[in-house]
């Protein structure tokens, strides 16, 4: 016969079972660990670079003066800062944009049309450029895309070299050559980013139902009525979830530009000189919180769109 | 009916192969307008996509669909005339109630106004007012049901059709929904095709009803001719339970060496030492097993050629444990000539 209670439980029974009638202990292991990382490391150093910003750097002394002021932030709104600002929000928004464009029928065609194999072949690909380092990547682009490079080979066979010089001469956006260039720069972010956007539109679109878009059609709708009331809205928080990922992650790269960019300066690059080269370590503080502020309003924006709501 | 063609749907000759699999295999069907019409089989059996080629979520690979006389065979769902019951429901979770249930309307750009007082009318006739503005997850399974009904109703087609859709629900609230849909139908005046595996569904509600297996009609007819005649063994056994007796087991007892079905309720027992009554078909065994079910009482008789024969007494004048015989006791049973079919036709396993 077996015994359904064992009489002599192991020293592990006993503390599962102990766990089991106190699951507030239960709660407590689970969580401990990553309240501790998320609340001891990562907010606390949040906080302590929220405070720097609130100083001062002392231009004479090069001393960081820790007094309570805004003349930190009030440094931000110079014309080169906020050129800075401008120049890293317009390029994160064309990234999220182009990784929206490229990413949702890659993810739509994954969702709806793709057999298993023809799946598990996309996700491989989607996800293959991230098992390399990124570092190698941004030099790979910076070969590809140099003057010499395949690129402006293929370009050059195909007789459009003038196309290319004409797109590089145009003012903002131009350079020398696609490797110094902030369409070199556009190129690898979205290159780079692509799978964070692939992947969560690609889930929010599996878990709509096929019946959903039958029902559609069945009551009348065209295939473009469906797209637009029936599979978009319930892609959005896929949507939302991808471009915070492109968004931000194009906000705080200091690497892209540096590697691929001109002078012009990134928020990245800035955050990067001021605390290092210059050690004006407020004024980093304060540039950092730019990209925060606008993902706090971003994430605002999203939630009044009903994209958070889990239905 | 007021309509010209008096057939709503009309089936030529229609297969729907996937790949090496004939799901459905050269079907023909007439469904007259009016009706309410079940398709009845086990699953795998080709009936849900029947529904599904009528709606167009499916084109046939060969033959032909019509409704109301005019070829649809290929055209998408969107330019046919029907409106579907989702076994899911398919609500659109990111809309308000009354949002789904005028969807058609929106669609169709029917003014913002207009169409949530049409839908409101939908949900008072589904017997759901004032529930519009929640959304589809705060409802319960019996009302989406309800909500997918009106959603389906307010374009007002005219054949409706319903692929399982109380498959989800607790036997009671299905029982009733069975009684409020048949109702339903009477009020809307509309074709009902009505897909189910749950035969007791499809004899309660349907005027006729298709019985499918392996992609094939093995029979169609009204729920007491497909009960009380079956037309295969297959429809004998899937439509309730039946006694099949074959070969010289029915040639002893009938006569002829055939196969024939009869029901258990029409057999009756008798002591060992009671006659039949002239011109019955009789059987001797011994019961092996004797099972109460509350309305009445099942028995396993083994009769003396070998085979089992199941037999059901209503209740009526015993009482408890009581029965009219026992575990192993010789029993005589005998039934009318009349309620024994034979069956022509062989399963269709070819």
């Amino acid at each position: 016969m077996k015994k359904i209670v064992s009489l002599h439980p192991s020293p592990f029974q006993r503390f599962s079972n102990f766990l089991y009638s106190h699951p507030r202990i239960a709660l407590l292991l689970l969580l401990g660990p990553p309240m501790l990382w998320m609340l001891g490391i990562y907010i606390s150093s949040l906080l302590t670079m929220l405070v720097q910003s609130f100083y001062r750097l002392d231009d004479f002394t090069g001393q960081i003066v820790r007094q309570f002021t805004l003349s930190t932030y009030a440094q931000l709104l110079t014309a080169s800062n906020l050129d800075i600002v401008r120049r890293t929000a317009f390029m994160a928004l064309a990234v999220t944009g182009a990784t929206l464009l490229i990413a949702f029928p890659l993810a739509y065609y994954m969702a709806r049309y793709a057999n298993t194999r023809v799946k598990a072949l996309l996700y491989l690909a989607v996800t293959l450029p991230l098992w390399s380092s990124y570092l190698v990547k941004v030099y790979a682009w910076k070969l590809i895309l140099a003057k010499e490079g395949i690129l402006s080979w293929t370009v050059a066979q195909l007789h459009l070299t003038g196309l290319m010089d004409w797109l590089l001469g145009l003012p903002g956006i131009g350079g020398p050559s696609l490797s110094i260039s902030p369409i070199g720069i556009f190129l690898v972010f979205v290159y780079v980013w692509l799978p964070y956007m692939v992947l969560p539109i690609q889930a929010a679109l599996e878990r709509v139902p096929k019946s959903l878009l039958e029902a559609s059609s069945d009551l009348g709708a065209k295939p473009p009525k469906s797209f637009r009331h029936v599979t978009l809205p319930l892609a959005f928080p896929g949507i939302v979830a991808g471009s915070l990922f492109t968004f931000s992650l194009t906000l705080g790269d200091f690497i892209v530009p540096s590697v691929m960019g001109n002078s012009s300066f990134f928020i990245g690059q800035a955050v990067l000189s001021h605390q290092g080269t210059s050690g004006n370590i407020p004024l980093a503080a304060a540039m950092t919180s730019v990209p925060m502020v606008i993902m706090a309003v971003y994430l605002l924006f999203a939630r009044r769109l009903g994209a958070l709501d889990a239905f | 009916m007021s309509t010209e063609n008096p057939v709503a749907i009309r089936f030529k000759d229609v297969s729907r192969h996937f790949g090496d699999v004939r799901a459905v295999d050269r079907v023909d069907l007439e469904i007259a307008d009016g009706e309410f019409f079940t398709m009845l089989g086990p699953s795998g059996s080709g009936k849900t996509t029947c529904l599904r080629m009528v709606a167009g979520f499916d084109n046939p690979t060969s033959g032909q669909i019509f409704l109301h006389g005019q070829e649809v065979s290929n055209l998408p769902p969107y330019e046919r005339q029907v409106n579907t019951v989702f076994q899911d429901y398919a609500l659109f979770p990111h809309m308000t109630v009354l949002d789904n249930v005028a969807y058609g309307l929106m669609v169709r750009n029917v003014p913002k106004t207009q169409r949530e007082k049409q839908a409101n009318d939908m949900l008072d006739l589904v017997r759901l007012p004032g529930l519009g503005k929640r959304k589809p997850s705060q409802l319960s399974g019996g009302q989406r049901q309800r909500v997918a009904l009106a959603r389906a109703l307010i374009l007002k087609p005219r054949v409706l059709l319903l692929d399982e859709p109380l498959g989800a629900l607790d036997l009671k609230l299905r029982q009733e929904m069975q009684v409020e849909l048949k109702v339903l139908q009477g009020q809307v005046g509309i074709t009902f095709v009505y897909v189910t595996h749950d035969q007791e569904e499809a004899l309660t509600m349907s005027d006729r009803l298709a019985v499918f297996n392996l992609g094939k009609i093995e029979q169609v007819g009204s729920p007491s001719e497909i009960y009380e005649s079956p037309a295969s063994e297959f429809v004998a056994g899937f439509v309730g339970v039946s006694n099949l007796i074959r070969g010289q087991v029915a040639k002893q007892i009938t006569g002829i060496e055939s196969t024939f079905s009869i029901r258990p309720e029409k057999i009756h027992i008798l002591k060992e030492n009671e006659k039949a009554p002239q011109g019955t078909y009789t059987a001797k065994g011994r019961i092996t097993d004797v099972i109460y079910l509350g309305m009445y009482t099942r028995y396993e008789v083994d009769i003396e050629s070998g085979n089992t024969i199941t037999v059901a007494q209503q209740n009526l004048t015993t009482t408890g444990g009581k029965a009219v015989a026992a575990k192993g006791q010789i029993v005589n049973l005998f039934w009318e000539k009349d309620h024994c079919t034979q069956i022509l036709k062989k399963i269709a396993s070819e």
